[in-house]
């Protein structure tokens, strides 16, 4: 609802800007429902309010898809997208993004530069990340209980019924390959080798025909709630807000969670690039950061913002233990390897596409 | 009988009848032409022209010669047998620091091309390029130094296939074939063949969907063209709502319909414990060892969830053209053959058929082509069992980006189509066919 306000705000506004040209309008990309939200409401709404601007903001599924159709029809319509990892690297490597300068983004309260404020490995050429975010599997408690860990999630004797996964090899062969009992150090080393990639597909054998396939985010909840899975992965944060923001007895299994970031990044050649540059700094900056933890349980990308994470915005859940980078939750985590899957991305996917049709 | 006038006819004014005639056909021509210009370059400008771009796009892909001119210029000459000489290394040494020079991103982009052809190389591509600039002679030394890829001959083979832009490669794929390191064609590994799969589901599918369209839509037609005209139009106005309804809500009517907790199944569980119920499961667990109690089908996400609901979304396109063809069969003839003896068997089989055949030609190849380039329904309703072919040309647009097999599979499934329609016109004949 508020996002539709926001965007009716922003298409008459945008009407007036048409011809009075009194403010910019820039568009933001992202993955919508509770996700977008979160963002609308921490970076979007105080962004329009200082600077007078307006963002439209949109929804996609991920991917590079419509950024190389705009890039490369010359028509590029979308200002700041929110993507993967794995994608912002390789849209850079393929020219679809601008490279952003990181010394442009602003220092932490205590004076620390951004460069070394942000968590390693969140700041590559093209992006900039803003939160960190993990895949996990949940499960509902007031059907299921007694879970301990991944290996019950491949386990179909112990629990019958059927798994929801996402359609696609990234963190599903990860997770197949710690549920056979691979050391989340070990796991692309193991990838990394035919016979290993072998070993994950035969796990995930295991349970190929109890598997209902999901693709975009908001559908494993939905999965949960309808009854049509008895567990299944998703990203983190879209479980903690069925489960405190709609009530739902939904719980997060943070065993072999594979942590990812979502980063900002620009296509190249994008409209309006002050205004751009500056939504981009704006939001990323520690106190934006620390807000959007308010409203989803994704970890910010600065570790300055760290200390002013507090309560969801119910006023009375902890957001730090539901936060995948929680101490508790990273004993068993695995961080998404980016430049294996730049690399091995199509092969995988093939592989992975081939064994779905079987 | 002889011929007295000697010499062509000749018009009014003299000159010859048929130079005439040619003239003002000609007149008559241009005008037609020009009548339907307007729509042929509309057609040739935004559904030809962009058909072509696009396909061509499935046999050319320059990107590695035009980031590697002098690599490619060499490895023609690369006999495929040992590691190549200090000359090709030093080339690619030289291409890569020149594209990085013209484009950042350039280097990078012509590994992701190559790792296309073989994984690995996009990431060897980005190191070798932060290391180019800095790296002397010998250079063939210093690159597998710099990484030991450079020394494996897979990745040369793999420069060599796609060194040249108009390339094979991509329709290969299409067919789940591939060039070897010998230079031969040869089957893609077990694990990676998909296409030729989903070539024959996709034809399976639309096969078995035009059948059932005949069966259910030929009675409702039949129907539609005998019954009293105000009942008959009550009737096809029930065929033309669906019809007019937005594909993406009938498909997602049916996933409310179908799913595990959806209102089929409902009624079924609901059903097996009313006492009716109890009785027929009673039946079937005596009779036909089945297990007691009702478990919920899976009537969706498989390829059963496919058929039902392409069946219903096709329905239409069957009916209509058969209704207009019934429409048009005069009824004295069935009452001609009734009153000359024959039972209504024959009278349908031998008479009243045979004049339908037009509309169920029509119809099928109606039918069959749009299910054979099916997508947003077994995208929806699909799962992993029931996707089609159009699924995966998807996945290559939006997800994996690689324009050049998304089109090289377009260019296949062209291919099959008009094949097939070739098969049509030379089995039942494409004049045959009568869509009113």
């Amino acid at each position: 609802m508020k996002l539709r306000t926001a965007l009716i705000g922003a298409v008459s506004a945008a009407a007036v800007a048409g011809s009075a040209l009194a403010s910019e309008s820039i568009t933001v990309v992202s993955w919508g429902g509770a996700y977008t939200k979160s963002q609308v409401e921490a970076y979007h709404k105080p962004w329009m309010a200082a600077t007078g601007n307006t963002i439209v903001s949109e929804d996609y599924n991920g991917g590079l898809a419509e950024v190389k159709a705009q890039v490369e029809a010359g028509n590029v319509t979308w200002n700041v997208i929110d993507v993967e990892l794995s994608d912002a690297v390789r849209g850079c490597d393929e020219g679809l993004l601008e490279p952003i300068d990181h010394s442009i983004l602003p220092a932490a309260p205590d004076g620390t530069p951004a460069i070394e404020d942000f968590i390693e490995g969140s700041l590559p050429e093209c992006a900039v990340a803003n939160i960190v975010w993990s895949t996990i599997f949940a499960y509902d408690s007031s059907k299921t209980s007694g879970v301990t860990g991944i290996g019950d999630f491949f386990d179909l004797e112990k629990f019958p019924g059927k798994r929801g996964l996402r359609k696609n090899p990234k963190a599903q062969l990860e997770m197949a390959l710690m549920a056979d009992g691979v050391a989340p150090g070990d796991v692309y080393d193991v990838l990394g080798t035919p016979e290993g990639v072998d070993r994950a597909f035969a796990k995930l054998d295991t349970i190929k025909d109890s598997v209902v396939w999901w693709e975009a985010g908001a559908q494993p909840p939905q999965l949960l709630a309808d009854g049509e899975v008895v567990m299944t992965t998703a990203y983190n944060g879209r479980i903690f807000n069925a489960a405190a923001g709609e009530g739902k007895p939904f719980v997060v299994n943070w065993d072999a969670q594979i942590l990812d970031f979502d980063l900002w990044v620009i296509p190249k050649g994008a409209p309006n690039m002050e205004a751009t540059l500056d939504f981009v700094k704006f939001s990323t900056d520690t106190q934006r950061l620390a807000d959007q933890a308010k409203w989803i349980a994704y970890g910010p990308a600065r570790k300055s913002s760290g200390p002013l994470v507090g309560l969801y915005n119910d006023g009375k859940t902890e957001m730090g233990p539901n936060m995948p980078t929680a101490a508790d939750n990273l004993e068993t985590a695995l961080v998404s390897n980016f430049e294996f899957w730049a690399d091995n991305q199509d092969e995988m996917n093939e592989r992975f596409n081939a064994w779905l049709a079987q | 009988m002889t011929d007295t006038t000697q010499g062509p006819l000749m018009a009014a004014d003299g000159t010859p009848l048929k130079a005439r005639l040619a003239k003002a056909m000609f007149v008559s021509r241009v005008r037609a032409f020009g009548l339907v210009a307007p729509l042929l370059a509309f057609i040739s400008l935004f559904f030809f022209l962009p058909i072509v771009v696009l396909l061509f796009q499935g046999v050319y892909n320059d990107q590695f010669a035009e980031g590697m001119p002098r690599t490619t210029e060499l490895i023609g000459d690369w006999d495929g047998q040992d590691l190549p000489d200090e000359a090709l290394y030093a080339a690619v040494v030289a291409d890569i620091k020149q594209a990085r020079e013209i484009d950042r991103a350039l280097p990078t982009k012509v590994g992701a091309r190559l790792n296309r052809e073989i994984s690995g190389a996009l990431s060897l591509f980005k190191k070798t390029t932060r290391r180019a600039a800095k790296m002397e002679a010998p250079f063939k030394e210093g690159l597998i130094k710099a990484d030991k890829k450079w020394g494996q001959i897979e990745y040369w083979h793999a420069m060599k296939r796609v060194s040249s832009s108009y390339t094979l490669s991509f329709v290969l794929k299409a067919l789940d074939l591939r060039i070897t390191d010998e230079g031969a064609i040869g089957w893609q590994p077990e694990n990676v063949q998909i296409h030729v799969k989903l070539f024959l589901r996709t034809l399976e599918i639309s096969l078995i969907v035009t059948l059932a369209t005949i069966a259910l839509g030929y009675p409702v037609a039949y129907l539609l063209a005998t019954l009293p005209v105000r009942t008959s139009n009550l009737l096809l106005i029930l065929v033309l709502l669906p019809f007019w309804t937005s594909i993406l809500v009938r498909t997602t009517a049916w996933i409310a319909i179908l799913q595990g907790q959806g209102v089929v199944n409902d009624f079924l569980s609901y059903f097996f414990t009313t006492h009716v119920g109890r009785a027929l499961d009673y039946v079937l667990v005596n009779l036909f060892w089945m297990d007691p109690g009702y478990e919920r089908l899976s009537l969706i996400y498989n390829k059963l969830g496919t058929l039902i609901a392409m069946t219903h979304i096709l329905l239409p396109f069957m009916i209509l053209p058969l209704y207009s063809v019934m429409k048009s069969i005069p009824p004295q003839y069935v009452r001609a053959a009734k009153s000359l003896g024959a039972t209504n068997w024959t009278a349908f089989w031998r008479v009243y058929f045979p004049q339908t055949v037009p509309g169920i030609g029509a119809g099928a190849i109606l039918v069959f082509i749009l299910a054979i380039g099916y997508y947003i329904t077994p995208a929806l309703l699909g799962g992993q069992e029931g996707v089609m072919i159009s699924n995966i040309i998807d996945t290559h647009m939006r997800s994996s980006l690689n324009y050049s097999l998304a089109a090289a599979l377009g260019l296949v499934l062209l291919v099959f189509v008009l094949l097939l329609y070739w098969l049509y016109d030379r089995i039942v004949g494409i004049d045959n066919m009568k869509l009113g």
